[in-house]
């Protein structure tokens, strides 16, 4: 069997890990990788492109998207772990011209 | 800590160049053509051609004239010529002066009082040509790192920019900085969402105060045409190089400033003078407006840190490129100069190729051009005003 692909996780509390490969298709797994060197298997859903991330965790509609420790943004609708995760499954929360008021 | 030494031009009012250029400067965008004419035919200058200096309000008009003045005083530049219409809106008289005050030799053209294009364009000729013989014998002298500024910047950013270049940036700005040399970054949008981890840095609270305040007014300038920023910042590469929100993009950014404290924020036309350490310069992310605004800090050069590839320059400021992505560095490899696509593939660490990427700001410090320069891809100018056209 082929060598697994990597996905690394950059903080602890991180809920996503981006994938530095290319070729990752809609079932394949993946190891997810610590900074501490530990790690987990975790089945994709989703063609995630090189450098695009995948949930480590699910995240409810309505989460915190967390990378480097701190928030990138807001789940739109459920996300379980292993799916791809990018701009059709994640909301900016700033510069929203378009909201009523920050953070909504 | 060990030394470190370059060989420099050092001015007359004691900064230190690592280039020696003349700058013909368009003292509005009116008298560019002719700026360009002269640049063609005489060897040894380079121009500024922005567009900018009338029909604006006062502010951005004074902030014209400051940057230029900026530029002109910048170390990298000799000499200066000043190519002037005659009616725009920025203070060109002031602008030779200010220049002529580090010593170095000044001229300026007037193309309405010298009769037109064609006069103008043989008077610049001839005055380029003289100021270019002027200061062609120049010598370097050697020099220490001190008394340098590096400016820093990622462009063309995908995933790979934060967990790789932009980490072999933070590691050369915290070493210049306990250098004792100067750094500065800027791209203001660029700290939404990581403001909070710049304004902790700062010296003082003031400092982090000021961090707020010039995020809060990026910001609201972005929100005020009543859209979602996204496809502006992030950029559509950017979103498809894998980063999803101006938040995941902003955090991936601020590693290029290392860790060490922020003395202040500078204006966008400010000079930084003696100033020493780590410094913020309010500024877009766009890259011909950071650019020029780095130049007018006095940065001897740029560290740019991409990982789609950016292949941006500036005039006098040698652009150093440092590509996080391993596919890109492949694809433009002429383009980039320093390979920290490496650390993603787990050839190097952040250290080695931080070191590498030393190595070779000493070397182009000393005269060594960037592959950027000997492209001659340079025409990325322009300058950041904030009110309308009129």
């Amino acid at each position: 069997m082929a060598e697994l692909k990597i996905a690394l996780k950059v903080h602890n509390k991180d809920n996503v890990a981006t994938i530095f490969d290319n070729g990752v298709y809609d079932g394949a797994e993946v190891e997810v990788r610590d900074k501490r060197g530990k790690s987990e298997v975790v089945k994709v859903r989703g063609l995630v492109p090189y450098g695009h991330k995948i949930a480590v965790r699910d995240i409810a509609q309505g989460e915190l998207i967390i990378k480097y420790g701190e928030e990138i943004g807001i789940a739109t609708r459920d996300i379980r772990k292993g799916d791809y995760v990018h701009v059709h499954n994640l909301d900016s929360m700033r510069g929203r011209g378009d909201w009523k008021e920050e953070g909504k | 800590m060990m030394g470190y030494q370059f060989m420099g031009y050092v001015r007359p009012d004691g900064q230190v160049g690592a280039r020696n250029h003349v700058a013909v400067i368009p003292s509005v965008t009116c008298a560019g053509d002719v700026c360009s004419a002269i640049v063609r035919q005489v060897a040894g200058t380079v121009g500024y051609f922005h567009h900018q200096g009338c029909c604006q309000l006062p502010p951005d008009l004074d902030r014209v004239t400051e940057t230029l003045i900026s530029l002109g005083k910048s170390p990298n530049v000799a000499a200066a010529l000043v190519v002037s219409l005659g009616c725009e809106g920025t203070d060109h008289e002031k602008l030779v002066e200010e220049i002529r005050k580090t010593g170095k030799p000044v001229r300026i053209i007037r193309i309405q009082e010298m009769g037109g294009v064609s006069a103008a364009i043989k008077e610049g000729i001839d005055a380029a040509s003289e100021l270019v013989m002027e200061v062609s014998d120049l010598q370097r002298q050697p020099v220490d790192i001190s008394r340098v500024t590096m400016a820093i910047k990622c462009g063309a950013s995908d995933t790979t920019s934060g967990m790789a270049s932009n980490c072999v940036i933070g590691y050369v700005a915290d070493k210049l900085v306990d250098l004792g040399a100067t750094v500065v970054f800027g791209e203001t949008t660029e700290f939404i969402g990581g403001e909070h981890l710049l304004a902790r840095r700062g010296v003082d609270p003031s400092v982090g105060e000021k961090v707020y305040e010039i995020v809060n007014k990026m910001e609201t300038r972005a929100k005020s045409l009543g859209c979602d920023m996204r496809r502006g910042q992030p950029t559509p590469g950017n979103i498809e190089g894998g980063l999803s929100s101006i938040e995941e993009k902003s955090l991936g950014a601020i590693v290029k400033s290392g860790t060490r404290p922020i003395q202040g924020v500078l204006e966008y036309p400010e000079a930084i003078g003696d100033r020493k350490g780590l410094w913020i310069k309010d500024t877009p992310g766009r890259e011909p407006e950071i650019l020029t605004g780095m130049a007018a800090t006095g940065a001897q050069f740029m560290m740019f840190s991409t990982g789609r590839g950016a292949p941006q320059g500036f005039p006098t400021m040698p652009v150093l490129k440092v590509c996080g992505n391993p596919n890109t560095y492949e694809r433009m490899r002429h383009d980039m100069d320093v390979n920290a696509g490496r650390i993603i593939t787990g050839e190097k660490t952040i250290e080695e190729v931080g070191e590498e990427a030393f190595e070779a700001i000493l070397a182009l410090l000393s005269g060594r051009m960037t592959k950027n320069e000997t492209l001659g891809y340079h025409s990325s100018i322009d300058i950041y005003t904030l009110g309308p056209v009129i």
